[in-house]
C-alpha cells in the first residue's frame, strides 16, 4: 500500500525534480541512513552563477553541515535549465583545490623562478600602487595593461581605466571568437556574441564546422544540440577527427584541416548554381549578390574534391540537405574561430552560406537576442587618453573591433607605438592562452611591474612580482550578469562559504588598489552590496530579493522577422552584404577568396586541439573532482600511423614541433577516429607550475607546441592550428 | 511491487561524464573510486564510423549474484523498489560480491567495504531523481517503476529498440539503453 | 577496428579485476588439505587396530587444528572489514557457500579437538581429570565410530563448500562449472592422502593410503578433463574462459605445475611405488601437495582475469 503512495509520488514529482517527501519515502530514508549519512545532516542553498567557464550558469549551491557539498543548476535558470554541465557540478572542486594560493605574495628571486615572500594585502596594494604611480609619472598611464578575462574583471577594468589607459584586452578576442564576430558584422552589421543567438533548438539541420558540441560543454549549445538529435534534425559535421559531434551525425565529412573555406565555397557554389538559396529572401535584404554569383562560380564540388578530401558527391548531398531544410538550417558559426589566419573571411563565408540559407533572423538560425536594462552605476567621468590604443597602431587591423592581447605584447615588445611598463594580469593564463610562450616571456621581461591575480599558482601567476589570491566565485560577490539571450534575464553571484584562507574577492582588491592610487573618488561606494542594491533597485528589485531569488527572468521579447522583429542591418549598405565594398576598399577580398593552406615538413602532422567535457582551459588540471575525472590528456594518433609505429594506446610518446620544441611525456591514443595527417590533444595540460602539485607534468601542453601563429590580416586573431608536430617513442 | 530502473538513450548521450561527477558530489565518492563510468565503443573505420556511448553503473539486477554470495546480508535487495544497496555495518569486506558482479560495478570503499550504486535511494524515496539522472544536460536517463507500464521508462522500453549489458550474465539488468 | 574506451578506475577491478591476493588461493589450500585429513583420520579412527599399533589419525588432528587455524589466518588477512567479521556468526545465508562455511568451521574445531584428544594417551591426563575423564568416555568403540563419522562428514562438507565457494561466484565463467566443487574435494583428499602415507609409520596403513592416493590422484584428472570439455563446448564466454588455460595465459602454469608435476609425475612415481618397484621416497607426496596448492592460484587467478570491457 505504503510502496503505490509513494510509487505514484515519486513518479508525479520526479518530473519536477523538487525535493518533497512522501510520507512513506521518509520512514525509509531514515532506514537507508546507513547507506547515505547525508539525508540527516543540515543543509542550506544558495542561489549563485557558475564561473568555471564564461557560460556563466545560474545554479544552487548546496551546503551540509556548514561544508560545502555541491552545486546544481538553478531550476528557473535560462541558461542551464536546471542542470549544469561537468564542470560546473565539479564546480566545488575549486574551493576545496589544495594547490590554492593562499595569501598574497611579493617575488623575492629572479623572475620565473617562482619564489615569493607572503606579504599582507596592505603591503602588497601598497607595493603594486606605488610601482604603478611611478610607470605613470615615467611613461604615463597607457604604459599599464590590463589582461582579464571574465566577469570577474569588471572592477578592475573600472581601477584600470580611472588610471587613465585605454589598454585593456581578453584572450576572447583575438585567441577565440573575434574573427568570428568579424565575420559576421562585415556580413550582417552584427556579431555573434556570447551567448551565441544561435537557435540550435529549433534548427532541423545543423551544420557544425569543428564546433566539438559534446566535448565543448557550453551548456545551452550542448542541451540544444541534444534537442536537435532527439527532433531527428539532421546533423552535418565537418572535422578532420571523429568528435562526439561527428558520431551523432547524418553526413560527416573528415575534411582536411585549413580547407574548411573550400568547402564552404563548394556548398555556396551548389546552392546558388543549382538555385537553392532563399531567393526573396536575398533579394529582399541583400546586397551585391551578382559579383557573389559570379565570384563563387568556379568553386565547384569536384575542385573541392582534391582540396578537401571529401568527396564531390558527399559535398552535393550535404547541400542540398542544408537548403531541404531552410530557413531553419543552422550553419553554426563556431567560437574558437582562430585557426589559421584567414579566419574572418572563413567566418564570413559562413555568415554567407546562412544568407543563403535565410537563416539569419529566422526561427531554427540566428535569433534576435534581447537583454535587461540594468542602469550602470554612476561614476565620475574615466581621464581621456591622450594616446591611443597601443594593440592596433594606425589599424593596421582595420576590422579589429576589440582589444588584441597579442597586439599589446607586441607593442611591449617592441616599445612601439610607445612603451609598455607593467601589466596587470586578471584570471587569464597567457602562457597558456596566447601562442608562443617564447614571445609572451620576453615580454614579460621588458616589464617594470607584472600583477597577476589568480586563484591557484598559474603559469603566468609563476612570473609575476606580486601574486594577489583572489576568493573564488563560490565565496564572493560579483558583477550582475546581465547578458543579451534568448530571454532578458539579470543574475546574482553571492559568497556560499567563506573563503578558507586569506584571500580576497576582485571587488575589493580592484577597490583597495584604486584607494591606494588616490581614485578613491571613482569608488563611491564601500561595499559592492550598496553597488549591486543600487543597480538593482533600478530595475525595481533589490540586493534582498536577488540572494533568495538568484536570478530575475524579464519579458520575452521576439526573436525573429517572422515574429516582428524589424530586419535592420548595421553594414555600410543597411543590407546582408554578399559583396564587401569596405572590405575591397581596406584591400581585402569582398568575397572570400579560398587560399591553400601551408602544409607541414615532410613526416611530420598538423597539431590540432580542442576540448575535454570535464575541463576548462588551463584552470581544472588540478581541481580534485575534475582531475579524478580526467587526470591527463591524450594525444590522438590515426589508427594506421600508430600501426606504422608500433605504438599502442596508452604508451607514452612526446611531441616535438617545427621549431624543435619538445612536449612533455603524454599518452598516445591510437584511434580511427582521426585523419592521418594531424593529431589531436585536449589544451590545457602539461603544466609547468611547480605551485601546481596535482597537475605539474601530468600530460602536455598543446601552448607549449604553438610557436608558430598566422595573423588574421583584418583583426589581428592568431590562427594556432598551423603547427606540425612529430613523434618521439617514449623508453 | 515496484521494481525501479533506469532508461539511457545513446542517441543523445554525448559522453560528457556529468552523471559521474555529479554521483562524486553527491554521494561523496572517494577520490580514485566511481560508482559509475562511461564507455566508448568506437566500431568501423575512417571515415566510415559507429561510437556507442553507455554511462553505466550498477544495473541493481533482478537476480543479483553479488547478493545471493554474500555471507552476512549485508548485500541485499531493499524492500522499497528493489534496489540493491549494502549495509556498511554488516559488510565483512570478503570481496565475494566484488567478484561475483559481472559488470565490476562494485569497489571496497577506503573504510573497508563494498559499495557501489544506490540508485540514489536517499533521494529517490524524497520524490527526487537519482544524482546522475537530474544532471545530465542532454536529458538521455530517464528513472522509474519498470512494474508500471504507465512510467515513462516502461514506455519507452516497449516503444524503442533497446540493449542491456551483458545479457548472457543471466543477471537480469535493469537498466536498459535505447539505440 | 574495434576500440574500448572506458573512464571506470577502480582499485582491484581496473584494469583487470583483482579482488583476492594469495590469501585466498592459500586458504582453499589449507581447507582442502583439512578436510581430505579429516576424511581419511575419520576412517581410520573406525577401523579397529591391534594395542600399540600405531595409526595417522592421532597425529592428523593435531596438525589438521593448525593447518585450519593458519588457513582462517589467511582468510581473515584478506577481509577489508576486519573489525565486523563477527557478522558473519548473526545470520546464515543459506544461498551463500561463503556463509555456511563459515559455520563449517565452526564445527570442525570442536571435533578435531575431540579427535586429537583421542590420541594422548590416559596417562598424560593425569594432571586434567576433567578431560582424562571425558576421553575415557571417547574411547568407547561407539563414540569412536561416531567421531570418526562426524570428522568424515564435516572433512566432505568442508571440501565440497572450498570447491563451490568459486563456482557460486556466477559472474566468473571459468568458476561456472559443476565440475569444479568434486575437483577440488578430490584434490583436498589427495592432497590429504600424501601427506598422511609420507607421514605414516604403519606399513599397512601406508601402502592403503598411497593407493587411495593414487585413485584419486586419477579421479582428479578426469575431472579436469570434464572441467575444461564441459566450458569449451559451452557459451561463447565460457569457451573463452577455458581458453585461458588451454592456450591462454595460464596455460604454461597449469599445465606444468598442476598437472605436470602435481599429478601426472607424481602419480606414475606413486604407481611404482605401490607396485613396490621403487623405495618410498616423500618426494612424489611432497609434488602431489604443490600441485594442490597450484591449481587453487591457478584457478582463482585465472577467474580473475576478466575481460574488463566486453560487453
Ligand atoms: N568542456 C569545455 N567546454 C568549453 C570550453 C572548455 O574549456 N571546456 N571552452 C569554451 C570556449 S571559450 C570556447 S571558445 C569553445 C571552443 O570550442 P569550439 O568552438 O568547438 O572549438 P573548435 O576549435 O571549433 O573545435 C575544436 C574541434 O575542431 C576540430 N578542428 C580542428 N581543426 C579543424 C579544421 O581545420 N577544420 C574543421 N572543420 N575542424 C577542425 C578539432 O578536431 C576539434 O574537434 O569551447 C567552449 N566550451
Ligand atoms: N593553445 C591554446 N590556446 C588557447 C586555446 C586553446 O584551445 N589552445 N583556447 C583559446 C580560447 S577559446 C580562450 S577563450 C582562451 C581562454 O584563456 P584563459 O581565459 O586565459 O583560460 P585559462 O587558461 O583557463 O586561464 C584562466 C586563468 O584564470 C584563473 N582563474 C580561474 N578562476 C579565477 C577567479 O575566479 N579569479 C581569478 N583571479 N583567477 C581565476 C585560472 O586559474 C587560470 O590561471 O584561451 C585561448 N588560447
Ligand atoms: S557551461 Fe558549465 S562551466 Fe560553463 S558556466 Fe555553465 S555550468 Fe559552469
Ligand atoms: S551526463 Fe548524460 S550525456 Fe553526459 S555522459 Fe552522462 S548520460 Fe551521457
Ligand atoms: S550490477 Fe553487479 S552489483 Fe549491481 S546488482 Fe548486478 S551483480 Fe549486483
Ligand atoms: S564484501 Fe561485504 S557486501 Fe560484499 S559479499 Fe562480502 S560481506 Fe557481502
Ligand atoms: S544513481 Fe546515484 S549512486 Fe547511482 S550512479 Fe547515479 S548518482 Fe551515482
Ligand atoms: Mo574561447
Amino acid at each position: 500500500m505504503s510502496h503505490r503512495i509513494s510509487r505514484r509520488r515519486f513518479l508525479k514529482i520526479a518530473g519536477l525534480g523538487t525535493a518533497a517527501a512522501a510520507a512513506s519515502g521518509l520512514s525509509r530514508s531514515a532506514r537507508v541512513v546507513a547507506a547515505s549519512p547525508k539525508t540527516a545532516a543540515e543543509t542550506r542553498s544558495v542561489p549563485t552563477f557558475c564561473d568555471i567557464c564564461f557560460w556563466k550558469c545560474n545554479a544552487l549551491a548546496h551546503v551540509r553541515d556548514g561544508r560545502l557539498w555541491k552545486v546544481t543548476g538553478h531550476p528557473d535558470d535560462p541558461l542551464s535549465r536546471g542542470r549544469l554541465c561537468p564542470r560546473g557540478t565539479g564546480g566545488i572542486g575549486a574551493h576545496f583545490d589544495p594547490d590554492r594560493l593562499r595569501a598574497p605574495l611579493v617575488r623575492h628571486a629572479t623572475r620565473g623562478e617562482e619564489k615569493w615572500v607572503e606579504v599582507t594585502w596592505d603591503e602588497a596594494l601598497g607595493q603594486v600602487a606605488e610601482r604603478m604611480l611611478k610607470i605613470k609619472a615615467e611613461h604615463g598611464p597607457e604604459a599599464m595593461a590590463l589582461f582579464s578575462h571574465g566577469i570577474g574583471g569588471t572592477f578592475f577594468k573600472h581601477t584600470l581605466k580611472a588610471y587613465g589607459s585605454p589598454n585593456i584586452a581578453a584572450p576572447s578576442f583575438a585567441q577565440c571568437r573575434g574573427p568570428r564576430d568579424v565575420g559576421f558584422e562585415l556580413t550582417f552589421g552584427e556579431g555573434i556574441g556570447s551567448p551565441e543567438r544561435t537557435d540550435i533548438r529549433n534548427a532541423r539541420c545543423l551544420v557544425l564546422l569543428g564546433s566539438h558540441l559534446g566535448e565543448n560543454m557550453h551548456n545551452t549549445q550542448v542541451q540544444e544540440f541534444a534537442e536537435a538529435i532527439a527532433q531527428g534534425s539532421s546533423i552535418i559535421v565537418a572535422d578532420p577527427r571523429f568528435s562526439i559531434a561527428a558520431s551523432k551525425a547524418k553526413h560527416y565529412l573528415a575534411v582536411r584541416p585549413g580547407t574548411d573555406l573550400a568547402l564552404l565555397l563548394a556548398w555556396i557554389n551548389v546552392i546558388v548554381t543549382e538555385e537553392l538559396y532563399d531567393a526573396d529572401y536575398v533579394a529582399q535584404h541583400g546586397f551585391g549578390f551578382e559579383h557573389f554569383e559570379a565570384a563563387v562560380a568556379s568553386y565547384t564540388p569536384e575542385w573541392a574534391y582534391p582540396e578537401t578530401g571529401v568527396p564531390a558527391k558527399l559535398i552535393r548531398d550535404s547541400a542540398r540537405e542544408m537548403a531541404r531544410h531552410r530557413p531553419a538550417t543552422l550553419v553554426h558559426p563556431g567560437r574558437h574561430a582562430t585557426w589559421y589566419g584567414d579566419d574572418a573571411q572563413r567566418s564570413r563565408a559562413i555568415a554567407l552560406l546562412n544568407a543563403l540559407l535565410g537563416s539569419w533572423g529566422r526561427k531554427g538560425g540566428f535569433y534576435y537576442p534581447s537583454m535587461m536594462d540594468v542602469p550602470a552605476y554612476p561614476y565620475p567621468a574615466y581621464p581621456k587618453s591622450a594616446r591611443g590604443k597601443v594593440d592596433n597602431p594606425d589599424h593596421r587591423y582595420p576590422f579589429a573591433s576589440e582589444t588584441i592581447t597579442t597586439g599589446i605584447r607586441e607593442a611591449t615588445l617592441s616599445g612601439k607605438p610607445y612603451p609598455v611598463k607593467g601589466w596587470l594580469v586578471y584570471a587569464t593564463n597567457l602562457l597558456q592562452a596566447m601562442p608562443n610562450e617564447d614571445e609572451t616571456i620576453r615580454a614579460i621581461q621588458n616589464l617594470d611591474l607584472l600583477v597577476v591575480s589568480d586563484v591557484i599558482p598559474s603559469e603566468i601567476a609563476g612570473w609575476a612580482d606580486i601574486v594577489l589570491p583572489e576568493a573564488t566565485y563560490l565565496e564572493r560577490y560579483d558583477e550582475l550578469n546581465v547578458e543579451m539571450f534568448r530571454e532578458p534575464f539579470v543574475a546574482l553571484r553571492q559568497p556560499v562559504v567563506e573563503a578558507p584562507d586569506d584571500q580576497k574577492p576582485n571587488w575589493w582588491i580592484a577597490r583597495q588598489l584604486a584607494v591606494k592610487l588616490g581614485l578613491q573618488d571613482y569608488y563611491p561606494w564601500q561595499h559592492i552590496e550598496e553597488y549591486l542594491d543600487f543597480r538593482l533597485k533600478g530595475i525595481g528589485s533589490s540586493l534582498a530579493e536577488m540572494k533568495q531569488k538568484g536570478v530575475l527572468r524579464g519579458p520575452a521579447a521576439p526573436l525573429y522577422f517572422e515574429d516582428g522583429v524589424a530586419p535592420e542591418f548595421y553594414t555600410p549598405s543597411g543590407k546582408i552584404e554578399f559583396f564587401s565594398p569596405q572590405l575591397q576598399q581596406a584591400g581585402f577580398d569582398p568575397v572570400p577568396v579560398y587560399k591553400r593552406p601551408e602544409s607541414g615538413p615532410p613526416g611530420s602532422f598538423r597539431l590540432l586541439y580542442g576540448r575535454s567535457p570535464v575541463h576548462s582551459f588551463s584552470r581544472t588540471q588540478s581541481n580534485p573532482i575534475l582531475r579524478d575525472a580526467m587526470p591527463e590528456n591524450e594525444i590522438w594518433i590515426n589508427a594506421r600511423v600508430g600501426r606504422r609505429m608500433g605504438l599502442a594506446s596508452g604508451d607514452y610518446v612526446r611531441l616535438r614541433n617545427q621549431d624543435g620544441v619538445l612536449s612533455n611525456r603524454i599518452r598516445a591514443r591510437v584511434t580511427e577516429a582521426i585523419r592521418p595527417d594531424c593529431v589531436f590533444m585536449v589544451h590545457g595540460f602539461g603544466h609547468t607550475s611547480k605551485g601546481l602539485r596535482s597537475a605539474y607534468g601530468k600530460g602536455a601542453s598543446d601552448a607549449r607546441l604553438i610557436t608558430r601563429y598566422a595573423v588574421d590580416p583584418l583583426m589581428g586573431g592568431t590562427g594556432t592550428n598551423v603547427n606540425f608536430v612529430t613523434i618521439e617513442q617514449e623508453a | 511491487m515496484t521494481r525501479l530502473g533506469m532508461v539511457i538513450d545513446t542517441r543523445k548521450c554525448v559522453g560528457c561524464m556529468d552523471c559521474v561527477v555529479a554521483c562524486k558530489t553527491e554521494n561523496d565518492v572517494p577520490d580514485g573510486h566511481c560508482r559509475d563510468w562511461i564507455n566508448q565503443r568506437l566500431e568501423g573505420e575512417m571515415p566510415a564510423l559507429r561510437l556507442t556511448i553507455t554511462s553505466e553503473r550498477c544495473n541493481h539486477c533482478d537476480r543479483p549474484p553479488c547478493v545471493s554470495c554474500c555471507p552476512t546480508g549485508a548485500s541485499h535487495v531493499h524492500d522499497y523498489g528493489n534496489v540493491v544497496l549494502v549495509d556498511h555495518d554488516k559488510c565483512i569486506g570478503c570481496k565475494a560480491c566484488l567478484a561475483s558482479c559481472p559488470y565490476g560495478a562494485r569497489f571496497i570503499h577506503p573504510q573497508g567495504y563494498a559499495d557501489k550504486c544506490t540508485f540514489c535511494i536517499h533521494r529517490v524515496e524524497q520524490g527526487l531523481e537519482p544524482a546522475c539522472v537530474a544532471v545530465c544536460p542532454t536529458h538521455s536517463m530517464y528513472f522509474g517503476d519498470l512494474d508500471d507500464p504507465e512510467s515513462e521508462v516502461s514506455r519507452l522500453i516497449a516503444s524503442r529498440r533497446h540493449f542491456v549489458l551483458k545479457p548472457d550474465a543471466g543477471t537480469r539488468p535493469r537498466i536498459f539503453y535505447l539505440e | 577496428m574495434l576500440e574500448l574506451i572506458s573512464t571506470r578506475a577502480n582499485p582491484m577491478i581496473d584494469p583487470a579485476m583483482h579482488v583476492w591476493g594469495w590469501e585466498i588461493p592459500v586458504y582453499l589450500f589449507l581447507g582442502g588439505w583439512v578436510a581430505g585429513s579429516m576424511v581419511l583420520s575419520g576412517y581410520l579412527m573406525r577401523q579397529d587396530r591391534k594395542p600399540g599399533e600405531s595409526c595417522v589419525c592421532d597425529v592428523l588432528p593435531w596438525i589438521s587444528l593448525v593447518l585450519i587455524s593458519l588457513g582462517m589466518g589467511a582468510l581473515f588477512l584478506d577481509l577489508e572489514h576486519k573489525l565486523y567479521v563477527w557478522r558473519m556468526y548473526l545470520t546464515i545465508q543459506p544461498a551463500s557457500p561463503m556463509s555456511w562455511g563459515g559455520w563449517i568451521l565452526i564445527l570442525v574445531y570442536p571435533v578435531l579437538a575431540l579427535a586429537a584428544l583421542l590420541s594422548i594417551p590416559g596417562d598424560l591426563l593425569g594432571r586434567w581429570p576433567g578431560l582424562a575423564r571425558l576421553a575415557e568416555r571417547l574411547k568407547t568403540p561407539a563414540a569412536r565410530n561416531a567421531l570418526g563419522m562426524a570428522s568424515i562428514l564435516l572433512g566432505v562438507g568442508l571440501g565440497i563448500y572450498t570447491g563451490i565457494l568459486l563456482s557460486s561466484l556466477g559472474a566468473r565463467p571459468l568458476w561456472a562449472s559443476a565440475a569444479l566443487g568434486p575437483l577440488f574435494l578430490v584434490s583436498g583428499l589427495s592432497t590429504g592422502a600424501a601427506f598422511a602415507h609420507m607421514i605414516a609409520s604403519n606399513p599397512r596403513e601406508q601402502s592403503l593410503l598411497l593407493r587411495s592416493d593414487n585413485v584419486f590422484l586419477a579421479v582428479e584428472l578426469a575431472l579436469i578433463a570434464l572441467f575444461l570439455i564441459g566450458l569449451s563446448t559451452s557459451t561463447e564466454v565460457h569457451a573463452e574462459a577455458a581458453g585461458l588455460l588451454l592456450g591462454g595465459p595460464y596455460t604454461a602454469p597449469f599445465w606444468v605445475l598442476v598437472v605436470g608435476m602435481g599429478i601426472v609425475l607424481p602419480l606414475a612415481i606413486q604407481l611404482l611405488m605401490s607396485s613396490h618397484r621403487i623405495a618410498h621416497t616423500i618426494v612424489a607426496p611432497l609434488l602431489v601437495m604443490a600441485g594442490g596448492l597450484a591449481l587453487r592460484f591457478v584457478i582463482v587467478s585465472a577467474g580473475q582475469y576478466s575481460h574488463w570491457l566486453t560487453p
